[in-house]
């Protein structure tokens, strides 16, 4: 890397990191209990709207899982969620009703919190449906993989999105708050992803799966990104650039091995495909503050009206993790 | 007669208390040493804590930095008091604030007395042991290593290269060789009080502090000056990953750490609450007085160390992307592709399957769609086969082909007209076997009986392509196992070249090639060829097939069963 280049990256760091000052103060404090936040604790970074229903297991199963704080930006719910979160004595939230689209999906406003709060812990960043999966997360704690990291002189774990879908149309069994979103939509691809290099960042493309066999199979191109870096150790001179696809400094990203080995990584079980989509998908499309216009939702509001099913005869049922790994879509690399 | 416990303790106090009660519940004298870096109101608290328990003492203490003499030092003082005070101390036991006790303290007691004059540490010299990481082994008896490799790796790597180049060599201490192995050691009061007290002590301790990692060095070669009787093992269960650096132990490695039977074990995860919970109040009782035996573990560690610098061969993820696989692979495992077969014979796919236990597709790379077995529309692992998505991607299509059905070969047709990109990802893949009847695809052309205008255009359109296919399948730097036929020397004998393509593939168990598949009708093929020739389109792919010879393979016998013999 060119002396020039790196120049641009810490100029584009610097800028994004301006950028998440400006945006901070769109957000107002709803309820602060970071004052609880002890060194060493893992926290939990979320930007929310009208996500009531799927909060109670969202917060659950995180709580399980050892996560010792959420810190949540709620923009402009109307479906109690708001006062749902604040009742909550582990989250602490912001609230705004500034444009989502014009914070670059929540980016901004994460990066101004986490700048705050997150350096010097680990920090995960998971939207309301994604569930994070990582090695012996059925026996281990969240702390024993961010310990094991440290040990290891890693600051950054990746987590790939792993679509999740049900058996037959996706509006057939209608989900009900506090449920495990895994008793309805436990299927998915295993082995159709396509994954290439992000040489600007220097992290991995990653797309395929449900949504690009199905919603995308004709423009592949447009079928949405499904490499991730949930979970880093933060410092507040780090940002995120693009949803948590990649941040700078570009190090960072470096979350796969080029030379043959593995490196440990977990997955994002990715529970969008719910009765829940449709509503969601129109709701989304008339605000017109996703990505890309919207163009996803748009496929997904017009898929939904038909119920799509996105089982297929080759689908597989999730069992647990360690059979993500022998599928070959995350690994323990050399944690034992 | 008992072993005292030497403690290195920096952090986790709370576990290290729990330990430190254990060994003395037990009737063992323990020495506990704290890291200097630790603050005085944190050093105070523990000291507090532990102070009701007899028989317990601290040492002076010492700044321990991973391998830096601090180590070596913080092990001689609480050593020595520990000899000191506590006269009946026969063994001393050099453990770590993240040390467990697996066995009773009693098995460990009699085990020793059973071997009074035993020294247990792990001893080797640098010529034989392949354990170094970073690529210093005798040079870290020969070189000066003054900076810290955690805080200071600049300065460090640039002063080791500076006395390479200088050609600096430091004299080892007469009569020392030097050793090393695991500083978790259990050695005897005879032996450390000869490395203790021995007049030379001032000269050993000047020379190790300026060696790097002394902590696994000091004890192992002075211990070959004094002890009469060297078990070079540790009593310490410790595994290392790839980077040199301590396993961590977990609730989940319960019933592992019971089938070592080993002593103690480490790192322990100081949140570990079942591993402490267990093992301090119900320790692996052994009836039998087992040897430890460490090895019973070995797998799943190594298994560790593999995955993370090898990985699994073939496996494209989010978390592996080789360049090329090491053994020159793209792919998870063999696979055939054949190109010109389903063109010269009726049905071949068919035949393919029934001789071979592979699982045999048609083209996979057809322009219009992924023409997989059984005519699917997905299959294994959710592959789609749309063109589109297939071509957006065609290495990962394939490396995920593969990946997918490993334990099942894959086999599949390719025409001169597929996607091209893909090619070339088989031809660099060592796992691939390409076989090529050059010029077949003029076959179903000449079956086709479209317009002669059309056919001629697409037959040049095709040789053009297969032609450049078949130069870089010629090329040096192909790895896969190529076979190129034209297809006149490929009809003058069939079965042999097919014969060939099975075994490759491999045969179904207790299937006997005996019957070819059928050729289609070649009446009239030299003719065709000919009149594309009289319009200025010279098929050379073919071979020769001179106008009056009849090919072959519309010779009515060759349509019979065809017997080969082995």
């Amino acid at each position: 890397m060119g002396i020039l280049q790196s120049y641009h990256m810490r100029l584009r760091r610097k800028r994004l990191l301006f950028r998440a000052l400006r945006k901070d103060r769109e957000l107002r404090p709803v309820t602060n209990r970071t004052e609880l936040v002890r060194p060493g604790d893992v926290l939990l970074f979320s930007t929310q709207r009208n996500e009531l229903l799927r909060l109670p297991f969202f917060l659950k199963y995180y709580r399980d899982m050892g996560v010792n704080h959420f810190f949540i930006v709620d923009n402009d719910s109307t479906d109690g969620a708001t006062a749902y979160l604040e009742a909550q004595p582990d989250v602490s939230l912001w609230s705004t009703q500034a444009s989502y689209k014009r914070s670059r999906f929540g980016v901004d406003w994460l990066n101004g919190l986490q700048r705050r709060y997150g350096d010097g812990h680990w920090c995960l960043v998971a939207d309301p449906d994604e569930f994070f999966v990582y090695p012996f997360c059925d026996s281990r704690p969240i702390r024993a993989l961010t310990d094991w990291l440290d040990t290891c002189g890693i600051r950054s774990f990746g987590a790939m999105l792993l679509d999740m879908y049900p058996k037959g149309g996706i509006n057939d069994e209608p989900y009900r708050a506090g449920q495990d979103p895994l008793e309805i939509a436990h299927w998915f691809d295993a082995g159709n992803y396509s994954i290439t290099r992000n040489h600007q960042y220097g992290n991995l493309w990653i797309q395929g799966g449900p949504r690009a066999r199905t919603f995308f199979a004709d423009k592949p191109k447009s079928a949405p990104a499904l490499n991730k870096i949930p979970l880093v150790k933060w410092s507040r001179h780090y940002a995120y650039v693009s949803s948590t696809h990649n941040l700078l400094p570009r190090g960072l990203n470096q979350v796969y091995e080029i030379s043959g080995g593995e490196k440990a990584s977990g997955l994002m079980l990715h529970m969008k495909f719910l009765n829940t989509l449709g509503e969601k998908a129109n709701e989304e499309l008339a605000r017109g503050q996703h990505y890309g216009d919207g163009r996803e939702y748009a496929a997904y509001a017009e898929g939904a009206r038909h119920n799509p099913d996105l089982w297929c005869k080759w689908s597989e049922r999730y069992i647990n993790w360690r059979q993500l790994e022998i599928l070959g879509l995350m690994s323990k690399g050399n944690w034992a | 007669m008992t072993v005292g416990i030497v403690m290195l303790v920096h952090t986790a106090f709370d576990r290290a208390e729990q330990v430190a009660r254990y060994w003395a519940a037990g009737g063992c004298p323990v020495v506990v040493h704290v890291d200097s870096n630790v603050s005085v109101k944190v050093y105070q608290a523990f000291q507090q804590a532990l102070s009701d328990v007899p028989g317990l003492k601290f040492s002076r203490r010492h700044r321990c930095e991973w391998g830096s003499w601090g180590l070596v030092a913080a092990s001689q003082d609480a050593a020595g008091l520990m000899l000191r005070q506590y006269p009946q101390v026969s063994h001393v036991y050099l453990s770590s604030g993240s040390c467990l006790p697996l066995r009773p303290v009693k098995e460990l007691q009699d085990y020793l007395a059973d071997r009074p004059e035993t020294d247990f540490i792990e001893s080797a010299t640098t010529a034989d042991v392949p354990w170094t990481v970073g690529g210093l082994d005798q040079e870290r008896f020969t070189l000066r290593f003054p900076f810290s490799w955690r805080r200071q790796r600049k300065l460090f790597d640039a002063y080791v290269a500076l006395q390479r180049r200088l050609r600096v060599k430091r004299r080892i201490p007469k009569g020392l060789v030097p050793h090393m192995g695991s500083q978790w050691w259990c050695l005897t009061r005879r032996t450390l009080e000869a490395i203790l007290t021995d007049p030379d002590r001032s000269v050993h301790d000047r020379y190790f502090k300026r060696v790097w990692i002394p902590d696994e060095s000091y004890f192992q070669t002075l211990v070959r000056h004094v002890s009469h009787t060297i078990e070079s093992r540790s009593l310490t269960l410790s595994k290392f990953d790839f980077q040199g650096k301590p396993h961590t132990f977990y609730d989940d490695h319960l019933q592992l750490l019971r089938r070592s039977d080993c002593f103690v074990a480490r790192k322990i995860w100081p949140h570990a609450d079942r591993l402490y919970e267990t093992f301090l109040t119900h320790p692996n009782q052994l009836q039998d007085r087992n040897e430890p035996n460490p090895g019973k573990i070995d797998r799943i560690f190594a298994k560790a160390v593999h995955r993370r610098t090898r990985g699994r061969p073939g496996l494209i993820m989010q978390s592996r992307l080789p360049k090329q696989d090491w053994n020159g692979a793209v792919t998870a495992a063999p696979y055939s592709v054949l190109q010109g077969f389903d063109d010269l014979f009726v049905d071949f796919k068919s035949w393919l399957e029934t001789a071979t236990n592979a699982r045999v597709h048609g083209r996979l790379f057809a322009p219009d769609r992924a023409r997989f077995a059984g005519a699917e529309n997905t299959f294994n692992g959710a592959l789609s086969d749309n063109a589109t998505l297939r071509d957006y991607n065609p290495r990962a299509f394939l490396t995920n082909l593969i990946w997918n059905t490993r334990g099942e070969p894959q086999c599949f047709q390719h025409g001169p007209g597929d996607t091209p990109q893909i090619l070339e990802v088989m031809a660099y893949d060592s796992n691939a076997r390409i076989s090529v009847i050059s010029g077949a695809w003029a076959v179903p052309l000449f079956q086709s009986g479209t317009g002669f205008i059309d056919i001629r255009d697409t037959a040049a359109h095709l040789q053009k392509l297969e032609t450049k296919q078949l130069s870089l399948l010629r090329s040096q730097w192909v790895r896969a196992h190529v076979r190129i036929w034209t297809m006149a020397d490929f009809i003058e004998a069939p079965m042999d070249m097919l014969k060939q393509i099975v075994d490759d593939v491999g045969r179904r168990p207790g299937q006997r090639l005996t019957e070819a598949p059928q050729m289609v009708d070649l009446k009239g093929f030299s003719a065709f060829l000919q009149r594309l020739k009289n319009e200025g389109m010279h098929p050379h792919l073919m071979g020769d097939f001179s106008v009056n010879q009849m090919p072959q393979g519309t010779n009515p016998s060759s349509l019979r069963p065809y017997l080969v013999k082995r």
